[in-house]
Formats: C-alpha cells, sequence, structure tokens
C-alpha cells in the first residue's frame, strides 16, 4: 500500500519541452508491424540506403522470411533530373506488382530524401491507382524522420487509409490502431458481448473488408500515438470516444466502460461482461505488481505509449514515476490518463538527449524504459533498463495480457536481483 | 533507384561511426534527422557495447528546414564539443543532409574549436558503409600523421579494425601474439583502440599491416606514399595465407626463419582419416571481398572442398574477387542483390553455404548449412568467447565452424543405411545440432518443395522417382536432384524416372 495517498492530476501540470538532439527512431519504424498487420498490403519506402538500413536493423534480419516492403533506394542518376524518378519508380512498382499478385493494397511510404526533393508521392499514388484499378490500391503516406517519430508512421498511415475511406451514414464503432490478432480477437469478443455487433478496426487485416465512415460513426482509439488519424476521423464527421487506454484492469474497464455508455449498455450488462475478466487480470497483476510496488521508474520518449503506461505503473502496480517523456503529446487523447497521473510527476515531451541522461542519473531510478541505443550504456552504469519498443511488438493491451504488461517490467528487475555476477 | 529488402551495407555515415566508435576521444556531430540515430543500436545492441557512439546527431526536423538548419547544426557542433571534449572532431553529413548542402565542413571551421576538425565528404548516394569507413579512418590519418623517427626495434601498426567489425576484436589480439611471436612489436592499432595522438604517432613504426583492405587500404596507400612505410598485402586468415603473410613479413623486415613460429591444427584435423569424408563437398561462398577470397582458399587448399560458386557484395573488391574466381574455373558473383544470390544458391544447390548472415537466411530456407564467414554482422557474431579468423587460432576457428554443420563422417553413411528407420528420419538431422534442422525452416517455404518440386529446367519428376529421391539423405538430395535433371536434358529425357535417377548417378560417380 502506498504511504500517502497522491494527489492525482497531471493535466495541467507543467509540461518540460525539450528541442535537442532525440534519440527516436523514424516513423519507417511502424512499417516493421503494420506489413504484418495487413496481409494484403505492401509498403514500398522511397528513400535512402539509411532508411533502407533502418527498417533492417529495427526488424532484425532474422525475423522474416520474405517481409512486405522494401526501399526504393534513390541514387545519384535519380537525383540529377526529377522526370526520371517518375519512371523509375513506375518501373519498380510494375516489376513489384508483377513479382506478387497476391498485393491489393500498395503504400507508397515518403522518406526525408523524398520528401526534401519534394517528390509528390500522392500524385504519383493517384496515377498508380488509376493505372492497376481495380487490382491495386495506391497510398501514400510520409514516415520520414523530419515529420514523424516511431510509432506516428502507423499513424500517418491510418489516417492516409481514413481519408481514402468511403462514407456512409451508418451507425457504427471503429476502433483505430494495430493489435496483435489474438488481442483484438479478445477485444472483439468483449464488445460483442456487450451487444456491440457493427464494429470495424483500422488498420483492416484484408482490404476487401468493407469499410465506411461517416457522421454516426462512433471511434476509439487503441493506441495514444494515433493523433493525426483522429483529427482524420473528426474531419470525416466521427464522434470520438475519449477514456483511459485499454492497458491493466481498470485501463481497459474504462476504456471498454466509455464505449458502453456510448452506445446505451447498461451498467447492470456491462458489469456482467466485464467482472470476470476484470477479477481475473486483477489478481494476476498483483501477484507481479509485489516487485514493482514502491519501485521508481524514468521513461525516455519513445512509442508515446509512455504515458498510459505509467498510469498502469503507477495506479495499478503502485510504482513511482520520475519523470515521463514522450516524444509528442496529443492532449486530446491521454488526457484521461494525464489526469490520473500523480501531479508531482515530471511530464517531459520531446527530447534533448544528453540533458535528459544528466536528469536520469539525478533520479537513479529503479527501473528506467528507453530505446536500444541507450540500453546497454545504462545498464553498464548501474539501472535496470526496459526496452521500450519491446511493448509496441508484445500484446499488451486488454485484461488478459495485463499482468504480462507488469511483467515486462518486473522481469529486468527480478533478473538483476538474480545475477551475482557483477559485469 | 534501386528495389531493395535486405542490404548488405549500411550508408556511408554507418562507416564513419563505426572509425569514430572504435576510437578513443574522437566525436562526431552528423548532421541527420532524428530516425537516423537508429545507428546508435548496431553498437549497443549487437556489438553489446556499454557505451553510447560518440556520435550526436543533429535531428533537424521538417519545421526547421524553412528556417535555419545551419546553425542548428553550429549550435550542435558546439555543445558536443563543450559537453564531450574530444581531441578530434568529425563532421558529416547523412543521406538527407546532404541535400540540404548545409556544408558541415565550412561551417564547423568557422566555430574555431581549439583541436583539429576533419569534414567528411560521405556521398551516401553513391557509395556504401566500407566505402565511409575507409574514406573517414584514411581523412583522419591525412589530418594527423606526420613524419616521426622510427622506433629502435622493428615495429608495425594494424590498420583496419573498427567498432562492429566481424571478428575484429579478436583478430587483433591473435595478430599481436603472431607477430610477438616473430619478434615484431606493434606500435598501434587504429582505428579501433586509438586515439587522436596515436594516428599522430603511426609514422614511427616500420611497416604497416593491412588486416582489412575494405576499411583500411586507403590509409596504408597515404602512408606508404606519404611516410614510406610498405604494407603486408595478405590477410592472414587460414595456415596458407598465414605462411604468404609471414613472407611478406620477412621481405619487408630482412629477418628471416620466421616460419616456424607458428603453428595451426588445422592441417592434421585435415589430414586425420574422418576429415576425409569433407573431400569434394561443394560450397558456395559469398561476403565482403577480403573474407572471401581467404575462404575460397582455405576451402579449397586447406579442407579439400570443390568451391562451386563465390561472390562478394563490395564492388570495390570485385576485381580480385573476379581473379580469384577464375583460378578455380568459377565466374564470380558481385552483386549486393542477395534475391540474386539466393537464386545462384538454388541454382547450384551446394552441399555448404560460406556467407553470411543474409546467406545463413537463405540457407535456412533453402535447408542447406550456412557457416557465417564476413558481415554484415548479427548478435551472434559476437561471441563471448575468444573466437579470432585471423592466424593459427582463426584458422582452427575456422575449421571448427565450417564442419560444425556438416554431417560428421560415419553418420553419413549411418543415416544412408537406416534411411527407413524412422528414428533416423531426415528431421533429426545430425546428432550433434538438431535444432539448425531444415525441418524447422519457416513454414511459407518449406525446403522439401523448394528442393524436389518446381524444377528449373523443363523436366518432370514421375511419382515413383520423386519418392526415391526423397530416400536420399537430405544432405546429399539437393545435389542428386541438380545432376539427374543436368543429365535429363543432356539426353533429351522429358520424364525422370527412377532409371534416369541411377543412370545419372552411374553418369557422375566420381
Ligand atoms: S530519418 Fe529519414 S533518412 Fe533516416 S531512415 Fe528515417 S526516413 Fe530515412
Amino acid at each position: 500500500m502506498p504511504k500517502d495517498i497522491p494527489q492525482l492530476g497531471c493535466a495541467k501540470s507543467p509540461v518540460l519541452k525539450e528541442r535537442g538532439q532525440h534519440e527516436v527512431f523514424c516513423g519507417l519504424t511502424s512499417i516493421v508491424w503494420l506489413h504484418r498487420k495487413m496481409q494484403d498490403a505492401f509498403f514500398l519506402v522511397i528513400g535512402s540506403r539509411t532508411c533502407a538500413h533502418l527498417l533492417q536493423s529495427a526488424a532484425g534480419v532474422m525475423i522474416f522470411a520474405e517481409p512486405r516492403f522494401a526501399t526504393a533506394i534513390l541514387e545519384e542518376t535519380d537525383l540529377a533530373g526529377m522526370a526520371d524518378v517518375h519512371e523509375e519508380l513506375d518501373r519498380n512498382v510494375s516489376q513489384l506488382l508483377s513479382r506478387r499478385p497476391d498485393i491489393k493494397r500498395l503504400f507508397l511510404v515518403g522518406s526525408c530524401p523524398s520528401e526534401v526533393i519534394k517528390l509528390d508521392l500522392a500524385t504519383v499514388a493517384e496515377k498508380l491507382s488509376e493505372k492497376y484499378f481495380p487490382n491495386v490500391n495506391v497510398i501514400n503516406f510520409s514516415g520520414s524522420g523530419i515529420e514523424t517519430t516511431f510509432t506516428q508512421g502507423e499513424d500517418a498511415c491510418l489516417e492516409a487509409v481514413i481519408r481514402s475511406l468511403p462514407s456512409s451514414e451508418r451507425t457504427q464503432l471503429a476502433v483505430l490502431g494495430a493489435l496483435p490478432d489474438i488481442v483484438q480477437d479478445q477485444m472483439m469478443r468483449l464488445l460483442n458481448e456487450l451487444g456491440l455487433e457493427d464494429i470495424f478496426v483500422l488498420p483492416q487485416i484484408n482490404f476487401d473488408d468493407e469499410v465506411s465512415v461517416g457522421p454516426n460513426t462512433h471511434f476509439i482509439c487503441v493506441q495514444p500515438f494515433l493523433g493525426a488519424s483522429y483529427e482524420e476521423m473528426v474531419r470525416r464527421g466521427a464522434i470520438p470516444i475519449s477514456a483511459n487506454f485499454p492497458f491493466g484492469a481498470e485501463g481497459t474497464t474504462k476504456w471498454l466502460w466509455a464505449i458502453a455508455e456510448r452506445f446505451g449498455v447498461s451498467k447492470a450488462v456491462f458489469d456482467a461482461v466485464v467482472a470476470a475478466p476484470k477479477l481475473r487480470a486483477e489478481q494476476a497483476i498483483e501477484s507481479v505488481a509485489n516487485d514493482l510496488r514502491g519501485k521508481s521508474v524514468f521513461f525516455f520518449p519513445d512509442s508515446q505509449l509512455e504515458i498510459p503506461l505509467a498510469r498502469f505503473l503507477s495506479n495499478e502496480c503502485g510504482m513511482e514515476l520520475t519523470e515521463v517523456g514522450s516524444p509528442f503529446i496529443h492532449k486530446s487523447l491521454v488526457y484521461a490518463d494525464l489526469e490520473d497521473l500523480p501531479s508531482s510527476t515530471q511530464i517531459s515531451e520531446g527530447q534533448d538527449v544528453d540533458k535528459q541522461l544528466d536528469r536520469v542519473f539525478d533520479y537513479d531510478p529503479d527501473l528506467t524504459v528507453c530505446g536500444l541505443g541507450l540500453a546497454n550504456p545504462l545498464e553498464a552504469k548501474g539501472l535496470s533498463t526496459k526496452w521500450a519498443i519491446e511493448l509496441v511488438f508484445s500484446p499488451i493491451h486488454f485484461y488478459e495480457q495485463a499482468a504480462d504488461l507488469a511483467s515486462l517490467f518486473a522481469r529486468p528487475l527480478n533478473r538483476a536481483k538474480l545475477l551475482k555476477v557483477s559485469a | 533507384m534501386k528495389l531493395s529488402v535486405w542490404t548488405y551495407e549500411g550508408p556511408p555515415h554507418v562507416g564513419a561511426i563505426r572509425v569514430a566508435t572504435g576510437m578513443e576521444k574522437v566525436h562526431l556531430v552528423l548532421h541527420a534527422p532524428q530516425g537516423d540515430t537508429y545507428a546508435d543500436l548496431l553498437f549497443t545492441m549487437i556489438e553489446r557495447r556499454n557505451h553510447r557512439p560518440p556520435v550526436t546527431y543533429t535531428t533537424f526536423q521538417a519545421r526547421d528546414l524553412g528556417s535555419d538548419t545551419a546553425s542548428l547544426f553550429k549550435s550542435a557542433c558546439h555543445d558536443a564539443y563543450n559537453r564531450f571534449k574530444p581531441d578530434l572532431l568529425l563532421v558529416g553529413a547523412s543521406c538527407t543532409a546532404e541535400l540540404i548542402q548545409d556544408d558541415p565542413g565550412g561551417l564547423a571551421e568557422a566555430l574555431d574549436l581549439p583541436v583539429p576538425v576533419v569534414a567528411l565528404e560521405l556521398p551516401s548516394y553513391q557509395r556504401k558503409e566500407n566505402f565511409g569507413a575507409d574514406e573517414t579512418f584514411f581523412q583522419i590519418v591525412k589530418k594527423l600523421a606526420s613524419p616521426q623517427p622510427r622506433t629502435k626495434n622493428i615495429s608495425c601498426n594494424l590498420i583496419g579494425p573498427t567498432a562492429l567489425g566481424f571478428r575484429h576484436r579478436d583478430d587483433v589480439k591473435e595478430l599481436e601474439k603472431v607477430l610477438q611471436n616473430l619478434g615484431i612489436e606493434v606500435n598501434v592499432v587504429a582505428p579501433m583502440g586509438s586515439e587522436p595522438s596515436d594516428i599522430v604517432n603511426l609514422g614511427a613504426a616500420h611497416f604497416n599491416v593491412l588486416m582489412y583492405p575494405e576499411t583500411g587500404e586507403s590509409a596504408c596507400r597515404f602512408l606508404e606514399k606519404s611516410l614510406d612505410q610498405p604494407f603486408t598485402k595478405t590477410v592472414p586468415i587460414g595456415v596458407g595465407a598465414l605462411s604468404d603473410f609471414i613472407k611478406e613479413v620477412e621481405g619487408i623486415t630482412g629477418l628471416n626463419d620466421l616460419q616456424n613460429r607458428v603453428d595451426s591444427r588445422l592441417p592434421w584435423y585435415s589430414a586425420s582419416v574422418d576429415s576425409t569424408y569433407l573431400t569434394g563437398k561443394r560450397v558456395f561462398i559469398f561476403g565482403d571481398g577480403s573474407h572471401v577470397i581467404s575462404a575460397a582458399r582455405i576451402a579449397r587448399e586447406e579442407i579439400g572442398f570443390e568451391v562451386v560458386g563465390m561472390g562478394c557484395f563490395n564492388r570495390e573488391m570485385a576485381r580480385p574477387v573476379r581473379v580469384a574466381a577464375k583460378s578455380l574455373d568459377i565466374e564470380a558473383l558481385i552483386t549486393d542483390d542477395y534475391l540474386e544470390v539466393e537464386s545462384k544458391i538454388a541454382e547450384l544447390a551446394p552441399e555448404l553455404i560460406l556467407g553470411t548472415q543474409m546467406e545463413r537466411h537463405i540457407g535456412k530456407r533453402l535447408g542447406i548449412p550456412c557457416a557465417v564467414i564476413s558481415a554484415p554482422v548479427h548478435v551472434q557474431d559476437f561471441p563471448a568467447r575468444y573466437s579470432p579468423q585471423m592466424g593459427p587460432e582463426g584458422a582452427n576457428v575456422i575449421f571448427d565452424t565450417w564442419v560444425h554443420p556438416l554431417v560428421m563422417g560415419l553418420e553419413e553413411h549411418l543415416l544412408t543405411m537406416f534411411r527407413e528407420d524412422f528414428e533416423f528420419s531426415d528431421a533429426n538431422g545430425p546428432s550433434h545440432h538438431a535444432a539448425h534442422q531444415p525441418a524447422a525452416a519457416p513454414k511459407d517455404i518449406q525446403p522439401e518443395e523448394a528442393l524436389s518440386k518446381g524444377s528449373s529446367l523443363n523436366v518432370i519428376w514421375m511419382t515413383d522417382a520423386e519418392k526415391e529421391l526423397r530416400k536420399i539423405p537430405f544432405f546429399v538430395r539437393g545435389k542428386a536432384k541438380r545432376n539427374t535433371e543436368r543429365y535429363a536434358v543432356d539426353n533429351g529425357v522429358l520424364e525422370i524416372s527412377i532409371d534416369t535417377l541411377y543412370e545419372a548417378k552411374a553418369h557422375y560417380a566420381r
């Protein structure tokens, strides 16, 4: 039990805004999980050797047999004259599509180099869509590092998908954000049990899944980094549902309740549906939380999951928050979670990595959540770390994963206790 | 424009980071967007370094483009100097910054810092990682190295090892031992392990040992020309190459009778009877040029394999690799397109691949064992144990590593004799490492399918013949299939029967 009840509410606390060196991936990284999620889609990055190398390093060469992504690497000759680039792109796309007839959606993904040379991928995508109609739908978005960080790639991709959706008057629920299949199935079961039938999830697994949007579409995000997609849904007339993000027993319950309320589900029905899984989750968390309670945690900015996860660690696992950094804070999305943070928490947005490193050593937290580039150097200085990228790749949402999520944070601490040799 | 899925080399600035990270008291300010900071993880995760690479990325954003990315660079440079106080500052641009043409060199010069500044030209749209490393180290040497009185005793510098290099850490240690046995002192090892003052002092050595032509050749050529330091041309990987290397050292130093001072177990292990089964195993070799040339020589002359194909991904080494291939009567494959490498391997159906992590991946899919001989590196290429490639111990390590994925001598026969016995099923593979076997290949591409169906030639396998083919142990099945098909085509047979299979076997019998 916490010693004294902390005061809650961070939504109005001052945010430390930083604009120095960032140590975060660019949006292209999202392709690593998006391409697994959309099974008839291919992601073609128009970029440099650096972009190709980033994707490869983030994905790990060994993971996928034949990934549904590739990079069209710009070369000296392409930079000489613009006319060339369009032809080259045309050629590469036709080569690709003839090799992979299973592709129904082709995403042309912009990068820093393609943005800087002002390559108009929107027009290219339009032309290609006409050319390959009706077999392939071609959409563009940017995953460039000058405009997007890490998970914002998924946001930009979904935003582009939403923009191309047909309109309809249907009353329905839209859930935004990529989830592992098993988690998505659990979510659908819960929503169905609440009596909701007309539901779609973006990104769609298959392009043929019929999806439309309009003024009777109510939507909720399952990931906190979908700021642009949120705006685009609103622009298309859809009505947002705001809630805590579905991490842990409490987060999941509040998220589901917000939907239930919107769709007029009674409290009695709601309680009947969630009671069992909620209790199961609470008990499971309880057994892991013993290792976390009273321990302090520091978040480097990475995936934008930081604020909701900090809420989970603080309110459901009893951890103490030091600094919670996020590359961006979309207040309209994370408001509820911000409100639930102890008001003593230092929230920071953006990054100046050297200064932040100074701060983490001052705090000397029990656990530091950070990117892959920082983890081993911090371990070598005696800090226990958790790689943030694992949080994006692992199933962590909803009741049945609540204890797994807590375990992800407990593992480095337990491991440090276990090892009797010092490095 | 070039379509690429996996790449063998990163961009040139990654090469620059490899040099900077290998050195001490050096800092690199790289004009680059935030995503390019992924490069740090190569060093901290793959190589398990316990320090961040000494790199400041300016991480400019779209909103900076309109205003002033140049002043962002200047302040980043200034802050980096004040925070890290390096003895040498490197500045450069990544691919995106190259396009906005801020001239990092000029900007850094204008700051008038109290340490030498090297401005790097890293043409991202033309060149790659190895070039970037070679060029960066060359520029550092050109800036700092100066004539020095030679050391009293005969000494040399070890040139070429960098951070994130394939076995560089252990190769350095092994060569230091070898040279000590030869009675030669090591003056400086660089770039890895050196600091700017060591570079100034390079000139004190009598000669240079070029360990890795990929990353050190330009510097060695420069030192030869400007400081009159000869350098060794043979990379001492393998017993024969080591002996040639020592001959070169004798030639340069005037020392003699050095040959007997090193000793490897490889020759006896190769001569011992258990190794008979290695004779004529068909291998395909791919990697960076220097490692491929060394591997081909070892494969052919020291283990007795048959090299059926070889090639490299770095165009800079195309010429010597072609020459080496020609001496084996094969044509070199020079490409950085892994799909091309994959189809070549599928076509040749070797019994063993000596390649990079990329070929290991290909081998897994095709059900062909693979030993890794070259970068690009993977976390597994930084083993905890001492594991050099160079010198006598390197030869021992290579013998073990290459032989390990193969089925051991007698076991090969036992598998053939008892292949109808369920406990000897192909899926079990060699007894000493069943887990590596093709049965565990990703389910979307079945090695069985890849091997026995879909002939590349215009012949059809009749059902009986195909069944018979499956009875042949997996480690020679690829060869049998390929030989039979070729035999069928050569003899105008369109449908392969059991008879065709055995006629082909008789025809190709050695
Ligand atoms: S930051 Fe830009 S240049 Fe670098 S990998 Fe990302 S998109 Fe490519």
